[in-house]
C-alpha cells in the first residue's frame, strides 16, 4: 500500500462530499456539533470529506473552531 | 463603513448546485453546544439588526466590535506567513475584513437559520474575508506556476523491490492520466491548488471566478483520474487510506 500525502491531494477525499458553498452555509453548525456531543459528521454528511480535499475550506474550520474555543473560554 | 467590495470573498454566496452523489441532508436538530460556550441571544441580534434608528445603529456597532475581534484573531494567527507586513498594515487588514464581514452579515441576514448561536454564524463571515485578504496579500506579485513544481513521489528507502516497482507504475499510471483524461483547465487548477499550494482564492481571482466554481473543477477532474486509474486496474482508496495497485 501507497502512503497517502501528495497522492492524497491530488485524488482526493473520493467519497461524496460537500461543495465550498454548502461548506460555508453549514460550517458555524458543524463546529458547534463537533464541540458539543453531537456526532457532526453523522449530521451533516459530505462535510468532512470536503475538509479533507479543501484545503482553504479547511482552515476555515480550524479557524472558527479555534475562535469560538477561545470565546468561549473568555465567557466563563 | 464603505460599500460592498465585489472582490469580496462571502459576496454572492448563494446556495449552489449540487454536484452529483452530493450528501443529502435532512432537517437537522438544533444543537446545543454553543450555548454552553457562551449565552448571547441570537434572536434579539437578528431582531435588533433588522429594525431602524438608534437600537439598529447600535447593534451594528456591537457587531463590527465583534467580527473586528474575529478578524484580528484571525491575523494573529496567520501572520507567521506574512512576515514582511507590518502591524499597521495588519490592522488595516482587520478593520478591512471586519467592514467587509458587517456588510456581508448584514446582506445575509435573511439566510440565518438559528441553527447556531447568531454569534458563530457572523464569526465565520469575517474569519473568511480575513483568511482571504492575507492570502491575496501573501501572494500579491507572485505567480501562480502552471506546471507542478514537483509530481508526488513516495520515496521509501525501506519499501521493497517490489513495492517500487508497484509505485513506479502508479505514478506512471498518474502521470498518463494527468495528461490525457483532464481539459487543460482542469489539470492548471488541480496542479495549481493540490500540488503547488496555489490558494483556491487567488486562483479564482486570477482567472476571474469564484472559489465554488474552482473546486468544482477540481472535483470533477478528481473524479476523472480516479476513473482513468481504475480503468488502467488501479484501485485508488479515499485519501488517507493509500492506493492499491
Amino acid at each position: 500500500m501507497l502512503e497517502p500525502g501528495e497522492l492524497g491531494r491530488l485524488l482526493g477525499p473520493g467519497g461524496n462530499e460537500l461543495l465550498c458553498e454548502s461548506c460555508f452555509e453549514e460550517l458555524d453548525r458543524y463546529v458547534e456539533l463537533g464541540l458539543g456531543d453531537a456526532d457532526a459528521d453523522a449530521q451533516i454528511p459530505g462535510m468532512r470529506e470536503h475538509l479533507e480535499g479543501c484545503p482553504a475550506c479547511r482552515e476555515d474550520y480550524e479557524s472558527l473552531r479555534a475562535f469560538v474555543l477561545s470565546e468561549g473560554r473568555k465567557a466563563r | 463603513m464603505g460599500a460592498k467590495d465585489s472582490g469580496s470573498p462571502t459576496a454572492g454566496r448563494d446556495v449552489e448546485a449540487r454536484v452529483d452523489g452530493e450528501a443529502e441532508r435532512g432537517v437537522p436538530p438544533r444543537p446545543t453546544a454553543g450555548s454552553e460556550l457562551s449565552k448571547p441571544d441570537s434572536g434579539r441580534w437578528v431582531e435588533e439588526l433588522s429594525t431602524e434608528g438608534r437600537v439598529r445603529d447600535d447593534a451594528v456597532a456591537r457587531l463590527h466590535a465583534l467580527l473586528l475581534r474575529a478578524a484580528r484573531f484571525e491575523v494573529k494567527r496567520r501572520r507567521g506567513s506574512l512576515p514582511h507586513l507590518r502591524g499597521d498594515e495588519l490592522e488595516d487588514i482587520a478593520h478591512q475584513s471586519a467592514d467587509d464581514a458587517v456588510v456581508a452579515v448584514l446582506g445575509k441576514l435573511g439566510d440565518f437559520r438559528g441553527e447556531s448561536l447568531f454569534t458563530t454564524w457572523a464569526y465565520k463571515f469575517a474569519l473568511l474575508e480575513t483568511a482571504v485578504n492575507l492570502r491575496r496579500r501573501a501572494w500579491q506579485g507572485r505567480e501562480t506556476p502552471l506546471e507542478p513544481e514537483s509530481w508526488p513521489h513516495f520515496d521509501d528507502p525501506h519499501a521493497s523491490p517490489e513495492a517500487d516497482a508497484e509505485r513506479s507504475e502508479l505514478m506512471a499510471a498518474i502521470g498518463d492520466a494527468v495528461a490525457t483524461a483532464l481539459t487543460p483547465h482542469q489539470r492548471h487548477v488541480l496542479v495549481s491548488v493540490a500540488l503547488n499550494d496555489v490558494p483556491i482564492d487567488v486562483l479564482a481571482d486570477r482567472l476571474g471566478t469564484t472559489r465554488g466554481a474552482l473546486y468544482k473543477t477540481i472535483h470533477d477532474a478528481r473524479r476523472k483520474l480516479r476513473t482513468k486509474l481504475a480503468e488502467s486496474g488501479l484501485e485508488v482508496a479515499a485519501a488517507g487510506e493509500g492506493a492499491r495497485p
